[in-house]
Order: C-alpha cells, then structure tokens, then sequence
C-alpha cells in the first residue's frame, strides 16, 4: 500500500461497472447495521420461530416422537394455516425488525448533508434508494420468505412429492405474502427515515403508522358506520391480502383486490416521497 | 464481495483519459437557472480553460447555484453548458465521473471512520475495493489526516471535516476539482493549511481546479483565472496570470529629491510617467530595466525610498467590477 505517498496522484485503473455501485452502498450499510448488538441480538432471535416450525414439521412426521410426550398426529397438522401462523409471526418480527434498522438508512445522510456526496459521482438517485432499500429488502427476506422455503422444502421431503404437488401454491402464497409485506415496509421505513431527521422519532413513527393508522380507521368505521376506514388500516390491509393467498376462510369487510390496490397505493405515496426528499440539494422556491 | 470489472466501465475509464488539457473546463451558452419565478443565472456566456478557475462573487451571486447546475443538481431553464467538453444534460454521468467535488456545507456520515468513508465514496465512483482503500489512505495522507484516519468523522473538528470532504473529492482520482468556498469557517492557520494543499495539488498539474468562495485572498492565492459573478450575470472576467505577467512593468516610486530633471531623464528612456508629490507612476519601457532607475536617480542624486511592481490586487478588480 502506497501510503507513504504524500502527494495527489491521478487514478488510472479499471473501473467497476456502474450496476455493481449500488452493491457498495448495501455492503457499507449492512456493515454498519450489525455493529449494534441489540439489532443483532433482534435478528438472531427472528430464526428461534422458524426452527420450532422445523422441530414441529419433524415431529408431525414421526409418531414415535410424538407419542413420547402423549400427543397425536391430528394435533400438528402441517396445511395452509401452519404457514399462515408462521408468516404472521415472522411477519411481526419482520415489522419490529424494521422499526429498529430502517430509520437509520437515510436520515443519517440527510442530517449530515451526505446527500451531494453521494449524487456527484456517478451514481443517481434511484440507485440511491435501491441500493439502501436492498439492505432491508434482504434483511428481511432472510427471516420471512427463505426460512419459509425451507419449511415448504422439509415439509415436501418428508410427506412426499403428492403432497409437495398439491400444495404448491403454498409456496407461492409464502413469497407473495413477503415480498409485499417487505415492499410496504421497507418502503415506509426510507420515507419516513428521509423526511425526519432523528432516528429514535422516525421509528416511533413507523409504530405510529401503523397502530394509530388501525385505531384511527376503527374509529372512522365506528363514528361513520362505514367500512372505508380500513383503507388507512395498513395492518388490515395486509392481513387481507394474507388471508386470501393462503385461503383462510374469515369474514372480511373488504375484497382482496381493493387490499392489493390500497396496498399498492402506500408504495407509490412512500416512493413519491422518497423522490421528493432524496436529492442533493432542496430547491426552496 | 467481488466487484465486476466490466466492459462497460472503459467507456468510464476511455472519457476519463480524452478530457484533455486543451478542452475548456467550463463552457457556458447563454446557461440560465430559474427556481420557480425568479431568474438566479441570467444567460451567463464564458469558455475558461484555466488550470485552476476561481469563481468569485458577493453572497448570492450565484456560485454555487452555477457549481450545482453543472453537476446536474439543478436544470438549466435554458441554455446549455459543458463540463470538458460534456454536455451537461446528455452526459451527466461521464462528466459526474470526471469530477471531484467538495461541496460548502458539512457533508459526512458521522458513525463512520474517515477511511471508511473515503474509500466508500471513492467505491460508488467506480473504484475497485481494493484500489479504493488504498487510494483513501493515500488522500487521506495527502491531506493531513494520516494520524487520524481510523477515527469516526462525528468526532472531527471543522477544519478536519474540511480535509476530509478534500480528500473524498481527489480519492478517485478526478479530471476536475470542483471546491465551494473550501476555506469556509477555518482560523488562519487552518486557511492557510488549505490553501497550500490546494495550490500543492493545482501544481501537480493532475487536474484542473474550480474554486468558489467569496474570499478574495483564498481566490487569489490560488487561482490563474477568475470569473466574478454578480446578480446571477458575469460581472467580471480576469485572466490573473497574464495580468501580473503584464504589471511587471508597473512601477510605483516614492523618491527624495526629485525634480523635474530626473523625470524627463526616465521618458528619455521611454516609460511613461505620472507625478504626483513625492510620487511617481511610471510603466516601464521595453528594455528597460530597474537598475536603469537607480542609475539615473544616483546621477541625479535622488534618493528612492520605495520602489513597488503595482499592480490592480484582486480586490480592485473585485470592486470595480462591483461597480460596474
């Protein structure tokens, strides 16, 4: 390493390609990101879930097991409302996954003018937002969809190709259900962390999206006698959409399609929003 | 992680080596910049070409305003504009590649030390990981802050923010330096450190330098070429280096003893002359040479208190173009 050079030299070697720049941006991000032994300790404990539905998969295959400890195989039964439980369940972890990493992803920048820095180079905004929301994107594919595959996998080793055939679409329903569960946060959490400066209140407003979201649309429906309120219901919105992919038959106010277009709708406002606040410089008319 | 050297990228690495020195660092087409309905850049028309360009102007003048347009932060309303010779609406990203940029006000992530940082800019301009950490230790080096690059950058004082921005703006190597008012918020000590790290890398004859600050001395100490911006219009262009090539020639005397006689003794010789009491302006001759003056003023028994090359400071230029 030449650092005993002390004066400014010219650089004249080979240059990466200019997709592989937003890969730099989730490298240094991720880094950051597991410096903090709480956000650690947090994602450690997101996979305790997944192996008690592989111990219960496994057990669910093997009488022997079972009957050890007085149960049947009737008790455990592995279907579409197994994977419904295990994606609720890493579906809240996911949440609380986010509300600790995500605010910190831009505000840091925002607050620090880094922005200018970034976009001087060639490097542009939508490589930007990409490239800080693949650090969520693949935070949380990593505790929703692939523990879920490889649930569907063991699942369909042990109980055989029929079955594995038959339930196909659970598989579908399992990546569908995350990628969009991951696409809403992950999207909300980088608004949010750009337009507010402090990380500590850009999480708490996440919470507050999203719990105050579903208790200001319960009252709209209740003062209102309607149902548009769950419309602003985030979390009603997604349970919606979850139940209908895994066909859980529950009484349910609003179609499957109005959930996905409102769901969609979220996406586009946190993109408009994040458009409007990633830029180097605000031009303030 | 590997980083992919592609093809792709030579195009990057070929426009990097056609920007040569002959091509004007900045070329500006009747260029105006509107933010909604009031008119900051007005048809601003200038070729420079000099090794290191100061931008000067009062606050508000525009600057920075015409440093963010020709990085492409801000859309021209009309007009056209060229970063060595690239159009700044068709190849934003080759002349992005070309330039390093310190911007004026504080730009870092505070949770990360200032290798880390550098080398991570450095990377998103195309660096591979490897040159790019050997290139931020380098920068870091050359600006002065080899001792404490392991530190995170939260914990920097103003003026080591200040080395720091320099040294994410030279790590990858750029065509162009872009600088807006680098010496912003230093003490003396720390301007001057600047200062002479910048003329240090404008002597390296590496790059090419765009100064702009409002500090005429920052401007002066370090620039050949000075464009003076005021209102959003060019008030004011000077070529610094042929001017004081040019007032070699301008002598200013304060004498003792002068009379009429050794006046017309120097316009014999062929300067020109201006009294005025005790002093005398006078602009030499071809072939004339000081050593000339002293001797008539020793035949003449005249004594030479004070002897000045004068010349227009920056400052003259400055307020005259002000006023104009």
């Amino acid at each position: 390493m030449a650092v005993y050079r002390r004066t400014y030299t010219s650089y004249s070697g080979a240059l990466t390609s200019a997709w592989s720049r937003c890969l730099v941006l989730f490298r240094y991000s991720r880094r950051n990101l597991f410096r903090s032994k709480l956000q650690t300790g947090l994602f450690v404990l997101c996979f305790f879930y997944p192996l008690l539905c592989l111990i219960a998969i496994y057990a669910a295959h093997n009488l022997s097991f079972l009957e050890r400890f007085g149960a049947n195989d009737r008790m455990l039964n592995i279907d579409n409302k197994f994977f419904f439980i295990f994606m609720n369940v890493q579906g809240t972890l996911a949440f609380v996954l986010t509300a600790f990493t995500g605010p910190g992803l831009i505000s840091p920048d925002i607050a620090n003018g880094a922005l200018p820095l970034y976009f001087c180079r060639p490097f542009s905004r939508a490589e930007y937002v990409l490239g800080k929301a693949s650090v969520l994107a693949i935070l949380l594919s990593q505790i929703t969809w692939v523990p879920g595959l490889v649930l569907f996998v063991v699942q369909s080793s042990l109980a055989g190709p029929e079955w594995a055939w038959q339930h196909l679409w659970i598989a579908g329903s399992i990546v569908l259900s995350s990628l969009i569960w991951i696409a809403i946060l992950s999207l909300l959490a980088m608004a949010l962390s750009a337009w507010v400066k402090w990380r500590i209140v850009a999480g708490a407003l996440l919470l507050a999206v999203l719990f105050f979201g579903a208790g200001f649309g319960q009252a709209i429906n209740g003062v209102m006698r309607t149902h548009a309120g769950h419309f602003i219901d985030i979390v009603y919105l997604m349970a919606t959409v979850w139940n209908s992919l895994f066909r859980i038959d529950s009484e349910r106010s609003m179609s499957s399609a109005a959930a996905w277009i409102a769901l969609l709708v979220y996406c586009g406002i946190c993109l408009a929003l994040l458009v409007r606040k990633v830029r180097a410089y605000e031009v303030i008319k | 992680m590997s980083i992919a050297i592609q093809r792709g990228a030579t195009e990057e690495t070929s426009e990097r080596a056609a920007a040569a020195p002959q091509t004007p660092v900045i070329e500006l087409q009747d260029l105006s910049v509107r933010f909604g309905s009031r008119e900051i850049l007005k048809s601003l028309n200038c070729s420079l070409r000099g090794r290191a360009i100061g931008l000067l102007g009062p606050n508000g003048a525009g600057k920075s305003t015409l440093i963010n347009t020709l990085l492409g932060f801000y859309k021209p309303s009309s007009g056209s504009a060229r970063v060595l010779g690239h159009d700044i609406r068709m190849q934003l990203r080759v002349i992005r590649s070309l330039v390093g940029y310190m911007p004026e006000n504080d730009a870092f992530i505070s949770k990360m030390s200032a290798v880390s940082f550098v080398q991570m800019m450095a990377e998103l301009s195309g660096v591979p990981a490897s040159a790019a950490l050997e290139r931020a230790h380098e920068a870091l080096f050359c600006v002065g802050l080899a001792e404490a690059r392991y530190r995170e950058l939260g914990t920097y004082s103003l003026g080591m923010k200040q080395l720091a921005k320099l040294a994410q703006a030279i790590a990858h190597g750029p065509k162009l330096l872009i600088l807006d008012e680098p010496t912003n918020g230093l003490d003396p000590s720390a301007r001057q450190r600047m200062v002479r790290m910048i003329r240090e890398i404008r002597d390296s004859k590496e790059l090419q330098i765009v100064l702009c600050s409002h500090l005429l001395r920052d401007v002066e100490d370090t620039c050949d070429e000075v464009l003076i911006l005021n209102r959003g219009r060019i008030a004011h262009y000077s070529n610094l280096e042929e001017e004081r090539k040019a007032n070699k020639r301008f002598l200013e005397l304060e004498t003792y003893g002068a009379n009429g006689d050794f006046t017309e003794a120097i316009e014999r010789l062929g300067c020109e002359c201006a009294k005025t009491g005790n002093r005398l302006k006078m602009i030499l001759a071809d072939g004339v040479e000081v050593r000339d003056i002293y001797r008539i003023a020793a035949e003449r028994d005249v004594r030479i208190r004070r002897l000045n090359f004068r010349r227009d400071t920056l400052e003259d230029i400055f307020l005259k173009a002000m006023e104009s």
